[in-house]
């Protein structure tokens, strides 16, 4: 088990504090904190363009977190690890960068009927506009994919495939390595793009083995700051696809007249980036590493395996997604009979423990399950069994005082 | 602040004018939350401008059951459409006990019966 909450200073700040909304956003060590004020007081200059100290400084420091971000999930060549805002943005940077040049009327894109919005609306959208078609990867009474469709699922019209990696909702870890070595037998030539936003953070992620096309993650859900995420895409692929936003710093040459443009990263990193959040995003990503993803993963299963023997045990609660832990994230998702999510929500706040209630940025993934809302209580790194019997205890409380 | 107060647990778990009317009135409407899943229906029974009844159904959390049931309680003191039509989100609050007292989060639930109140209007 981790034991790494005094390395947080936000408990220190807020004594009693149970934080179990983890997959909404991660709480931050201090060395990340540490790291986006160390670059404000001390060496705060713009990247790549001056020929002065500090601008060496910045764009070192960020040209490293670049190479330390990319460790992280395996990759050894920066150029294709993109800077973004967040794990939507670089899904809607695929979706307009690749999507509409590459996906023509009566294409396919396959999905399934977990994802977060983000990796949904994009493609609709895209759909619509392009005149290609959705097809949804249905899943079982647990939760997790039914392997038996993918034939199904794909078509010889199929261009693209987007999946989660770990569900927010349900928690399920699906084998994305087995679907996609499927897919390409099936379909080849199939562009691939897997949302790691819940996984990086929780397990090692290896994107050789994924054997994907795209892969995308948020900063501020592994222990980064907010308004920074990842795209990483191959190089070559990267490299033959429009830039997504134009100006400054993604140019070769500007001329009145029009205008060449970078290479990958730069040619998808257009104007100043959040160098502060990106260098506090290297630092997460060397505290990841540093503490082992393996240990990670070892602490999240632990605590998910406590939390759904404790939650299994209250009477009137039903957990969706896969039973056992080690075939979910760190996350369980459940309703409790008769009291709504909301009013747990708002009960257990008041006794400092906080979860989500409603239905996560997944309204479809809750229709297809029956259901309007779900309550939420997801573990990160500084979880601890004590966290969750406090959870259990408020569920108590939330009955005696709603019944 | 004690969102779950005596009177809002008390309209919750014993809602006053609860039950969808059998028979179709003419000013009835429902109202949902798609992003909860509340949903709070209104049936009025109206004879010109007079209200002679009040009912309301559905299911949500104690915030939006409690503003439903308090809301036909309202309605059922004031009779006239008229008056009944100039009901305001700021009223429905100060019902709940003032707008301190609902966090913002909440707001949407405190105020989907009077959506659904309004709905009426346009049907009936």
């Amino acid at each position: 088990m981790l034991s790494v909450k005094d390395q947080f200073p936000i408990f220190s700040n807020n004594s009693d504090l149970v934080y179990l909304d983890t997959a909404a956003t991660s709480l931050k060590p201090k060395r990340v904190i540490d790291k986006v004020v160390e670059y404000y007081s001390e060496y705060s200059a713009n990247i790549n363009r001056g020929i002065y100290k500090l601008s060496e400084r910045s764009t070192e420091e960020y040209e490293k977190a670049r190479v330390a971000v990319g460790r992280l999930i395996g990759i050894e060549n920066p150029n294709e690890v993109v800077f973004v805002r967040n794990a939507t943005e670089a899904i809607n940077l695929v979706a307009y960068s690749w999507g509409r040049k590459n996906l023509k009327r009566g294409d396919e894109i396959a999905l399934t009927r977990t994802e977060h919005h983000a990796n949904l609306v994009p493609w609709q959208e895209l759909a619509k506009e392009v005149g290609a078609g959705l097809n949804f990867l249905d899943i079982d009474e647990e939760g997790k994919l039914k392997m038996g469709d993918i034939e199904k699922w794909l078509t010889d019209k199929t261009k693209l495939v987007a999946l989660t990696q770990a569900s927010n909702v349900l928690g399920t870890i699906n084998e994305v390595g087995m679907i996609v070595s499927l897919v390409r037998k099936l379909v080849p030539g199939v562009i691939v793009l897997v949302d790691g936003a819940q996984a990086v953070p929780q397990m090692p992620v290896s994107i050789l083995e994924l054997d994907c096309d795209f892969y995308a993650f948020s900063g501020h859900k592994m222990y980064g700051p907010t308004g920074v995420g990842v795209l990483w895409g191959r190089e070559n692929l990267l490299n033959q696809m429009q830039p997504f936003l134009y100006g400054g710093d993604m140019i070769e040459e500007v001329r009145f007249e029009g205008s060449t443009f970078k290479t990958t990263p730069v040619r998808f990193e257009a104007g100043t980036p959040h160098i502060a959040g990106v260098i506090g995003l290297g630092e997460a990503a060397k505290f990841l590493m540093e503490l082992g993803m393996d240990k990670v993963r070892a602490h999240e299963r632990e605590i998910t395996e406590y939390a759904l023997s404790k939650i299994n045990e209250v009477e009137g609660i039903h957990v969706v997604g896969p039973k056992r832990a080690e075939d979910r994230g760190g996350l369980v998702s459940f309703t409790v009979d008769g009291i709504h999510p909301h009013d747990l929500a708002q009960i257990l706040d008041e006794r400092n423990v906080a979860i989500r209630s409603g239905h996560h940025c997944a309204m479809p993934l809750h229709a297809r399950l029956g259901l309007s809302a779900t309550s939420r209580a997801s573990f990160g790194v500084y979880t601890t069994k004590e966290d969750i019997e406090k959870l259990i205890k408020g569920i108590g409380f939330a009955k005696e005082r709603l019944a | 602040m004690d969102l779950y107060r005596e009177n809002l647990l008390d309209h919750y778990k014993n809602p006053r004018n609860f039950g969808k009317p059998v028979k179709e009135e003419k000013f009835m409407a429902e109202e949902l939350n798609p992003s909860c899943g509340d949903k709070i229906g209104i049936a009025l029974k109206v004879k010109k401008d007079k209200v002679a009844g009040a009912k309301f159904w559905g299911e949500g959390c104690v915030v939006s059951m409690a503003s439903a049931s308090m809301l036909t309680e309202k309605i059922k003191s004031m009779r006239s459409l008229r008056e009944i039509k100039k009901l305001t989100g700021e009223d429905i609050l100060k019902m709940l006990g003032g707008k301190e007292m609902i966090p913002p989060a909440r707001l949407k639930c405190a105020l989907l019966g009077l959506e659904a109140l309004r709905k009426t209007y346009e049907l009936g």
